[in-house]
Parts: C-alpha cells; structure tokens; sequence
C-alpha cells in the first residue's frame, strides 16, 4: 500500500497497534529535554519509584532560563537558579547526559540535537518543548509534548498516541531575492491559520523546499505548532545526508551505508494521497512580518495594518481589534513605518550560523540606527564559536548591536532578556503572542533579513530598503 | 488521577479565540520545580484588569471555562492545565482545541469538551445574561448541560474511557512490557545513543 513520509515513520515504530478506541503505542528514538518542563516529570518518577528506562536515549541542556551575559557567575535569578540546579541534580541521579552553562555544546535544544548529528532521518524525537517540529526537517517525526508525556517517555521510552492525519504543503517554484524560509512559513500560517494545522502531521515538499539549506528547513519545520501541527516534516535528500555526515553522532562506515540505504526509503510514494493538500507558489512570495498577537495574523511588508471593520469572520474581527489595541497599532499605517525599539536575532528558529551570517551581511559596515538596540544570541555554543572564527561577532559589535551567550533568551523572556512594557520588537523568534518576549511587550515576527534591515532603519525593513 | 463522571459548576464565558498557553500562564510562573501552586499565574495578564471576567462575582468561583476557538495554542507547557486545575476549573468548553493542550488535559484530569461554535455561541449569552448559572458537564452522555440548553460535546473515547476510570496511563503502557523490549530487541544497530563520546 502507498504510504506517506509521516506514516512510514510511525509505522516503523509500533509497538503494538491499539485496538478500537484505543491508541497505538509508538516507540521514541531520543528524547530531548531542558530545565522547565522536566523537573516535575523526574519527581513523577521518584514518587512512583520508577526508573529512566533509556538514559542512553536522552540527553538535556540547559537553555529557557539561562542569561546570556556573565555565564560564569550563578544565575542571579534565584528561582531560575533553582530550576538549573535541579535538572543538574536530576541527570546526575537518573544518569542523563547534560549540557550545561558555559559547556561547549549547550544551547538551545533543537539547536543542539541537530548540530550533534543525534537528529537523523526516520528517527521519533520527542521533547517537552513544542519547537521540537524543528527535527522533522530530517524527515524525523518529532513533535513537542507535556509534562505528562514526558514522565512517560522516562518510564517506558513510548507514548500512546493516535495516528496523525497528514497534510502535503507543496511550495513550487523559485524564492526572490531576500526572501527566506522564515517567510514561506510564515505565508503558510497566514494561509491555513493558527489551527489549520490541527491533528495534521505537515509535509512540506516542492521545488523551493528542496531547494532549502538543512537549516532554513528547520526554520520552516519549527513553525509548523504555530499552524496548529505538532510536526511537520521534509523528506530527507543528499542535502541531509551531508549536513549528518561526519557530525558527532552520525552512523560511520558500514552503519552509514545502510543508514543511507534505509534513509533514502524515507519519502511519500507517488501514489499515496494526504488527508489535505496546500499549495504555494514561492516566487509571490516576498518578505514577511506578523502585525497582530498570533502567528497567522501576518502580511508582506509591502502591506498596511488591515482594518478590522473589514474582516467578515466575528471571531476574527474581535481577535484583530483585540491585537490592534494590544499593538497600539491604527488600521492603514504601513508596514514600513512602524518603529522598533529593539531586534533580537537568534532562538531555535532563527539562531543557527546560517542565519547570523546572513544578518550580518545586511548589517556589515552599517550601523544600528540611534535609539534601538540589538540582541545577537547565537542558538548554541558551537554556533558562537562558529561565528566569532568567522568574525561575525565583530560585525555585529561594530554595527552597535550586542553579542551574547547562547540560550532561548528573548524568545520567551525567562532569563533577564526582556521587552518592557510598550517596547517593540523586531524578532526572529516564532511566537508575536501577548507579553510573549516581556510583559506588555510588543512583538513583530520577522525573517533575519528583515530584522538586520528594521536594525538599521529603525523601523520594519527589507534589506533592499537600505539600497534607497 | 481522580476519575471524573459529572461536574456541575458556575459556567464562566471567555470571549477570545486564539487563548495561546502564553496567556493562560505566562513564561515567568514556569520556573517553579513543583507541580502545584499555580492558580496565581493563571492568565496573570488580563487578571491584572478588573473588568476581567475573573475579578467579576460570581465568575471568580468559575470551574467552567467556555472559551472561543483554538483554545490552548503555542507552548507545549503542561504549566496552562495545573494552572486551570489549581484555580478550581474542571472543564474547559470550546469549538477547538490545540492538540498539545488537548493531549494534556486528558492527562491530568481536565475535561476538554469540544462544542459547536454555536452552542458556545448559546452558552457565552446564557451565562452572560444570568451570570452564576450552573452549568453541569457529564462525561458519561457527552453533555454540557445549562438551564435548557443542552450541548453534546466530543472527546476521543480512549481519553474518556480514562477519565471516567481515573487511569494512569503510565501504568497502562508498563501492562505491555513485554512488546517494549520485543520491538528494542530488533531496533537497528546504527541508531545513534547519547552515550557520552570518547574524548577526542
């Protein structure tokens, strides 16, 4: 029978197909986690005096709370310190590999499993983390979940779950100058909206994703939970093939062969059909920005803020008045003439070496424009010793913008990187939501292009901006 | 986990679509290591408002939280149901929910009954035209039950069945021991291990 990608993989890792009502079990092949959604899931363990059951199958890294300034002195914070500690104390008492502050491999999670080559094609991963979507641009299946399900991965390396449906995102043709991954998914959210993706498993295919970097298609594939899908998934090419090769934990010699062998399997049949098909054409597309409080409510730069008044849908119409007034944003103002306060370039959408050496050619010999200031936070260790051998690090110092430690950082705002109230930003992150980056706080989601441009002019730019 | 059959409580009406989990509780209430406690984060935001509809009697006794579409978007944080759950809420009722806070809720106990938007529409009108009526949810018929209003909703059968029992779930997998270690056995070689690597 013809299979997609997704079903392929999961029915790889049936343990035992659940009859009637009740799920399948599925195995999972590495479980990633970090210090805010494990602690409990350890204590779960200990009250119910039950053990890891694949430490070999786990490793964790500290990178939600950790500050990006002054790494080598205790996190000032003292509850976030207490958090750190206890993930530290948990991996020495159940056996898990961790990567801690200051070690050469921390970092972001999603940006750390690929780097070590643990993420591989065909692979389940699983992290309480919703931006575990980022894996599955290995053709992994790899979603984010609980608390809950983190206990049981510790217990018995499975879940119980029902099949996804799937959905194909075919985006054909070519990408224009300037235009990036981070823009195909956010056009894709625009399109299908915030739950579009809900219950699917997202496999994105066609020429302009073939196209991608491995990186610019863990851009894409990370934003799939902000469409409502907990994965999405890239059928895994030569392209992935040799990002894996030779990387830490990548199969060698003969186990190459066959992963290769194995790998190459790993793509929808021509004949197999998906629950629900969505096409893009790339060439329309053009830089991207958010304007609104979810990911979906997002335009061209080109465009202006649209009016409410206009939008049929109720729920729609209260949902943009709603985010207008959180935005303090008018109906009508372009795009291009929103100020910012402050860009952030990094987390595990937009903090990979490939994204930082392309702010950094924009914003190379410019400055940042008077009155805002520039977070660069690389997304793992590795990914700043990269840059500084390369010199980035330089150019963004010259350029005025600041260059920190690795970490989540401003994404989220659980380390001391935050907006204050009423402050914008241009950030390369993935979620615009309310008090997101800092209570009161206001956030416009943008490609690393756009973010060195709108750093330089002040307000929500394209690179081509600069050239005028 | 207690097992759930009927709950009947005052209904609170939440007219938003799109409540991601960012708002249902904030990133800075995450830090805590423990796993209660958390009713002072619940949508920390808007309850510095005094026209949110949980400052208002008699929605503050709220354990029924009828909410606009794509209830429980974004973050993965299990933080959003302990939130509702330590509040007081036992149910949530919405036309849609994010899988991942879908998936959460069953495992902890919360009740996520999905309506039509339209018997949502009926029940925000009802309960904001007589405030404090008590609106009764039974997972054994399905129903969302106010006043005459009665709203069949759906759940995924394996999820009620163990919520009407109160199941753990891990102890259910831990019955297929066996079939874990069978499908191990055969997992193939080249995968990789976190084992730490030689030094170098």
């Amino acid at each position: 029978m013809s299979r997609t990608l997704a079903e392929k993989v999961w029915e790889a890792h049936v343990v035992r197909h659940g009859s009637g009502a009740e799920p399948d079990l599925l195995y999972i092949d590495l479980h990633l986690l970090h210090e805010v959604t494990s602690p409990q899931a350890f204590d779960g363990l200990r009250l119910a005096n039950r053990k890891l059951r694949r430490a070999d199958l786990t490793i964790a890294t500290e990178d939600h709370n950790v500050p990006t300034v002054d790494i080598d002195k205790p996190i000032a914070d003292l509850v976030s310190r207490t958090q750190v500690e206890t993930l530290r104390r948990n991996c020495a008492e159940f056996g898990v590999r961790l990567h801690p502050m200051g070690d050469a491999e921390q970092g972001i999670v999603h940006v750390v499993g690929p780097q070590l080559g643990l993420t591989q094609p065909g692979m389940t991963v699983v992290c309480g983390d919703s931006h575990t979507s980022t894996h599955g641009a290995f053709g992994a299946l790899a979603f984010g979940i609980g608390t809950s399900e983190v206990e049981h991965v510790m217990a018995t390396q499975t879940l119980p779950l029902r099949p996804f449906k799937t959905m194909a995102i075919t985006v054909d043709g070519e990408l224009g100058p300037g235009v990036t991954a981070k823009d195909i998914i956010l056009a894709v959210i625009a399109k299908i909206g915030t739950g579009g993706g809900q219950g699917y498993v997202l496999e994105y295919r066609g020429r302009a994703i073939e196209n991608l970097s491995m990186e610019a298609r863990m851009t894409v594939c990370n934003m799939s939970i902000e469409a409502g899908a907990r994965a999405g998934m890239i059928a895994p090419d030569e392209t992935t093939f040799d990002y894996i090769s030779g990387r830490p934990h990548a199969p060698s010699g003969a186990d190459w062969d066959a992963a290769v062998a194995y790998w190459k399997t790993l793509r929808t049949d021509d004949d197999a059909t998906f629950d629900a098909e969505v096409h893009i054409d790339a060439s329309e597309l053009t830089p991207f920005v958010t304007w609104g409080t979810n990911p979906g409510q997002g335009l061209p730069l080109g465009a202006s803020i649209p009016d409410p008044e206009a939008i049929a849908d109720e729920n729609e119409r209260v949902a943009a008045e709603k985010a207008l007034a959180y935005m303090g944003l008018e109906p009508g103002t372009p795009l291009r003439d929103i100020h910012v306060d402050t860009v952030f370039l990094g987390s595990c959408t937009n903090g990979r070496i490939e994204d930082l050496r392309a702010a950094a050619d924009v914003i190379k010999g410019k400055h940042v424009a008077s009155g805002v200031r520039m977070l660069v936070v690389p997304g793992s260790m590795r990914v700043r010793k990269q840059a500084e051998e390369e010199g980035l690090d330089k150019v963004f110092l010259d350029a005025g913008a600041e260059w920190r430690q690795a970490g989540c950082s401003m994404c989220l705002g659980m380390n001391p990187d935050q907006l204050a109230p009423g402050e914008r930003s241009a950030s390369t992150s993935n979620r615009n939501f309310e008090g997101r980056q800092g209570k009161g706080g206001r956030t416009h989601l943008v490609s690393p292009l756009v973010a060195a441009a709108t750093a330089v002019r002040g307000t929500l730019s394209a690179p081509a901006d600069l050239e005028n | 986990m207690d097992a759930f059959t009927t709950h009947t409580g005052v209904g609170v009406p939440l007219r938003r679509s799109n409540v991601d989990t960012d708002q249902i509780i904030p990133a800075v209430y995450l830090k805590r290591v423990t796993r209660s406690g958390f009713e002072d984060g619940l949508f920390a935001a808007w309850r510095s408002d005094e026209q949110f509809i949980l400052n208002q009697e008699p929605f503050k006794a709220g354990s029924v939280l009828v909410a606009g579409p794509d209830f429980g978007t974004g973050s993965s944080r299990e933080h959003a149901v302990w939130a509702l759950m330590d509040y007081g809420f036992r149910v949530v009722v919405s036309s849609r929910f994010a899988d991942i806070f879908r998936g959460n809720s069953g495992k902890q106990g919360l009740v996520a009954a999905q309506c039509s938007q339209s018997d949502v529409e009926l029940l925000w009108k009802l309960l904001e035209s007589e405030p404090g009526t008590p609106v009764t949810v039974d997972l054994t018929d399905k129903t969302v039950r106010a006043k005459d209003l009665v709203a069949p909703f759906e759940i995924d059968d394996y999820t009620r069945w163990r919520l009407l029992e109160g199941l753990d779930d891990i102890a259910l997998t831990l019955r297929h021991e066996a079939e874990i270690s069978g499908f191990e056995a055969d997992r193939q070689t080249w995968l990789p291990t976190t084992d730490p690597l030689p030094a170098v």
